[in-house]
């Protein structure tokens, strides 16, 4: 979107949720590492590869799209 | 943050008849959406003073954010829960909902309706109406409208709150609440910018939350034809999985409709009134900076609905292959059975442990409050504009109508809790939306579309053309809901099914609403070619794009989007 107020872009949100998202997904599927849950499947341990795939994804919009003093526009 | 410390009591309050029991890191994941749209609400007060911020959200969006949240003002509890449920139903015919009712109606409006409503600068669809055909279809749609809305908010509440109650067993008052406040606080906070940053939010939310259903189940089943061969077993048929070959009479497909019915009722006349002329999703496209990406928006989306049928239509197909037990009708619901409505819970509750569980669940609650969010937006614009200003209080502040639009809003939201309550005895979500849709919807359609390319219609024309299908529609759906057997007459067939009832009486209405204003308008006085300038064909010079690349112009997307569109067909024929 443009920043004609220097408005944080939706990027930026979406970032910051998807990357606490992944951190704590991450860290689940770390603990429960050796007690798998009840769900079919479970020993592909779909939630470790889930919680990269959104660290990934948040943490590049976070960075593409940070607030920057020099630019003064949210990034864009 | 109250709502994290209301969620965790929630979470205490589960019921043990519910379908999954959340992990802490779950309850975490659902409170920090709530934490993170109200700081969206308070973050974006700032930015939305004047009237054009409120409610087109400054008119600056690019393509890709218009597009999106166009597509995800759509992504709320009818879509999600409601598709899966009708795939389990009627297999990947319901599929033509998304593709035929995504291609040619979104396609349609970005090249030739969206420049009329762009550069006739209007505010809403009402607006344009306003300006084409005068004041009486202005108020007729902009009343229609306001009721509609509020009621598929209410709907859309009531879904969630059913849905939180079976699956998470929380308390249906407590979901109505907190979610309803909730998207009454940001969106009276932000206005459109608001629901327009929650619907991309959504739209990522919704992809992420969701897509270990299909990726599992296709796994767990061994592809395609695992799935085929499974499905097989159960239902002992192949008509689930073909979008075209049983479409040749009533009786040969689960959902009792024929070729023509689809095409025309539901590609021609559901799909084109929906998406060209909802106000709910055409205000997204409206926001947008310039034409270009105006027009490039609902072109944008309608490569995503096309995909969207993979973590919709796949789950429910998915359902009716691995699910050890037979989902029921709402109908036929007893203690110990699930209906099919609970297919796509039941499916995330199979794949995804602790942590994952919490993100489908969220993805599901983001896509309710953002379907919500959606209406009491729209509601809030066009009883500001077309109902308030013109025929309540006319010539106040511009800072007098912002402060309607966020009272507004709050109204909505409590009318919406109203309707929800309200709500409670019908057998499907989805055929209750489709009777509206073509209640409403579908004649307007006719409506706007001859009022952009026919010079020769005239102001009487369009309203009593719009009246007439409204009319006709409602008096076709009492029709057949006091002598069932008259759906014979309705949609051509004694074996046709509801679905099939629902796409011919939208078709009928469009036919008598393009019939009745075109003989109108023969008789009576047209408007004059200045009156219609940036309004209708022949009347309005378009701007030229010939400065860009081609790659860049509406119609080479249109043109991607037409082929994608063949090769899914072809597909699954």
């Amino acid at each position: 979107m443009r920043e004609r107020h220097h408005m944080l872009p939706v990027w930026f949100f979406i970032g910051l949720l998807l990357t606490t998202y992944g951190v704590i997904i991450l860290i689940t599927s770390i603990v429960d590492w050796s007690q798998p849950s009840q769900a079919i499947l479970a020993q592909y341990h779909p939630s470790l590869w889930g919680g990269i795939i959104l660290l990934l994804i948040g943490s590049f919009y976070v960075l593409k799209f940070r607030p920057r003093r020099s630019s003064g526009n949210g990034g864009k | 943050m109250v709502f994290p410390c209301t969620l965790a009591v929630a979470f205490l309050w589960q019921s043990p008849g519910r379908l999954v029991s959340l992990a802490p890191s779950d309850i975490l994941i659902i409170a920090i959406y709530f934490v993170m749209v109200l700081g969206i609400g308070v973050y974006l007060r700032r930015y939305a003073n004047t009237s054009n911020d409120f409610f087109m959200a400054g008119r600056e969006m690019t393509a890709w954010v218009a597009g999106l949240s166009f597509l995800s003002a759509n992504l709320g509890a009818i879509e999600l829960m409601g598709w899966a449920a009708s795939t389990y139903q009627y297999g990947i015919l319901a599929a033509h909902f998304y593709w035929i009712a995504a291609f040619p109606s979104m396609v349609f409006l970005g090249l030739v309706m969206m420049p009329f409503y762009y550069l006739s600068k209007t505010h809403s669809v009402p607006g344009y109406l306003q300006l084409r055909y005068g004041e009486s279809a202005r108020a007729l749609s902009g009343i229609s409208f306001a009721f509609m809305t509020i009621l598929m908010s209410g709907i859309n509440m009531y879904a969630m709150a059913i849905v939180m109650k079976v699956v998470l067993g929380w308390n249906i008052h407590f979901s109505i609440w907190v979610s309803s406040l909730t998207v009454a606080v940001y969106v009276a906070l932000g206005g459109l910018y608001s629901a327009i940053f929650n619907e991309v939010l959504q739209f990522f939310l919704i992809w992420l939350g969701a897509l270990i259903i299909p990726i599992l189940g296709m796994i767990e089943v061994g592809g395609w034809g695992g799935l085929k061969a499974r499905i097989f077993q159960q239902v002992h048929s192949n008509d689930y999985v073909h979008l075209w070959s049983t479409l040749g009479t009533f009786s040969g497909n689960p959902m009792g409709v024929h070729w023509t019915g689809i095409v025309f009722g539901l590609g021609g006349a559901i799909a084109c009134g929906y998406w060209t002329t909802d106000f709910l999703v055409v205000q997204r496209a409206m926001a947008a900076k310039d034409l270009r990406s105006a027009q490039l928006a609902p072109i944008i989306a309608s490569y995503f609905k096309m995909v969207v049928p993979l973590i919709v239509i796949l789950p429910g197909l998915l359902g009716l292959a691995v699910l050890p037990f037979k989902l029921v009708p709402e109908s036929a619901m007893q203690p110990g059975l699930h209906s099919y409505n609970e297919v796509l819970p039941l499916m995330l509750a199979r794949y995804a442990g602790p942590g994952l569980l919490g993100l489908g669940i969220t993805a599901l609650i983001a896509g309710f409050m953002s379907g919500m969010a959606g209406n009491v937006s729209a509601f809030a614009t066009v009883w500001t504009y077309d109902i308030y200003q013109p025929y309540i209080k006319k010539g106040m502040s511009d800072a007098h109508y912002v402060r309607i639009g966020r009272w507004c809003t709050l109204i909505g939201v409590f009318l919406s809790i109203g309707t929800a309550y309200f709500v409670t005895n019908f057998k499907s979500i989805m055929d209750y939306m489709q009777a509206l849709v073509g209640f409403f919807i579908s004649p307007l359609f006719g409506t706007v579309l001859i009022g952009m390319v026919w010079k020769r219609a005239t102001p009487k024309g369009g309203f009593w053309g719009l009246l007439a299908g409204t009319a006709s529609s409602m008096a076709m759906y009492i029709a057949v809901k006091i002598h069932p057997a008259w759906i014979r007459y309705v949609a051509l067939s004694p074996d046709a099914k509801d679905m099939a009832e629902n796409v011919y009486r939208a078709l009928w209405s469009l036919l008598i609403c393009v019939v009745v204003t075109v003989v109108v308008s023969l008789f009576t006085k047209p408007k004059t070619e200045e009156q219609l300038s940036g309004l209708t064909w022949g009347a309005t010079m378009f701007p030229k794009n010939e400065h860009l690349p081609f790659w860049k112009t509406p119609l080479f997307w249109a043109a991607g989007v037409a082929i994608f569109f063949g090769i899914l067909q072809w597909m699954f024929w």
